[in-house]
């Protein structure tokens, strides 16, 4: 995985644990975790895929833009491998 | 404790509960059915239930407050609890489940924040159960749009000289704050100083308690 990520910016519907506010924003790999069972499959009963659980972090810029209230600080969110697009 | 919650008052101005006449929501009959089914296949009892909850209850920020203690005296522990948050606690022997858990450690410059803006996750199995704030809306969003703004509003204004990290809990970790030993503490024994942590201090809302 490329150290920058960009989210995907798909909107699928069902239960997904990647918040709205973060879709087509770019930011770093801060850590890899380890594999977990796709919830987007758990959430209905389906047996899991397991997907590469990463730590994301974006700088509030990237995600506020000209809104942001301090440029510099950071927002870390744990994304899902098949939900990041090398930048 | 009747006094959590100052929703309604009466007309003696004593704060009480509204009763909960409502029908049951399709989520209470879900969870009322299962249960109920599971008890009567045999695969758990009413006893196991109530022993959970009581568990559950049984956890409180006070177990945080002994693991931030422990990597206070001890670096190597400390090293221990930044690599692995819940391979330590669980060395420490508390009972933490299944919980994936990561320590984010506060420095001079660095100060974290811990939100679910999704739901509440929280490191549950550790801190026991959350604040009602930490559920609400207007934490959930606040906290990643102006956190700062947040912080000064649980009395805490960070100066541009420190960075906020948001660690927003958006899958299967969950996360608690080291925070910065306070200044003065060094002639303290562990049990003291763990006297010192405030849940919202590994929440990220507050800082440590000084001596």
């Amino acid at each position: 995985m490329a150290e920058a990520v960009r989210v995907k910016a798909m909107m699928p519907p069902g239960h997904v644990r990647v918040p709205a506010y973060l879709r087509g924003k770019v930011g770093v790999i801060e850590r890899q975790l380890r594999e977990f069972g796709n919830p987007e499959q758990l959430a209905y009963g389906l047996k899991p895929q397991q997907q590469m659980l990463y730590r994301v972090r974006f700088t509030m810029e990237e995600i506020w833009g000209a809104r942001a209230e301090n440029p510099g600080d950071t927002l870390d969110a744990e994304i899902y491998e098949h939900w990041l697009e090398e930048v | 404790m009747p006094h959590d919650h100052h929703d309604h008052l009466s007309p003696s101005g004593h704060p009480f509960r509204q009763d909960n006449d409502g029908a049951l929501t399709y989520w209470q009959r879900m969870e009322i059915a299962v249960r109920e089914l599971m008890i009567e296949k045999g695969h758990t009892t009413a006893e196991d239930v109530a022993r959970q909850i009581d568990i559950m209850d049984a956890r409180s920020p006070a177990n945080g407050a002994a693991v931030v203690a422990r990597a206070w005296v001890d670096e190597g522990f400390k090293a221990e609890l930044l690599q692995d948050a819940a391979g330590a606690s669980r060395a420490m022997g508390f009972d933490i489940g299944p919980l994936n858990l990561l320590a984010v450690e506060n420095t001079e410059h660095v100060h974290n924040l811990i939100v679910c803006t999704l739901c509440s996750c929280y490191p549950r199995n550790l801190l026991g159960l959350p604040p009602d704030w930490y559920k609400t809306r207007a934490y959930r969003s606040r906290a990643v749009i102006e956190p700062r703004a947040v912080l000064r509003e649980f009395g805490l204004d960070l100066g541009a000289d420190v960075q906020v990290r948001v660690h927003d809990s958006t899958a299967d970790m969950r996360y608690i704050v080291l925070p910065a030993r306070p200044e003065g503490t060094d002639s303290m024994d562990e049990a003291d100083l763990a006297k010192l942590v405030t849940r919202d201090s590994m929440i990220g809302t507050g800082v440590p308690l000084t001596p």
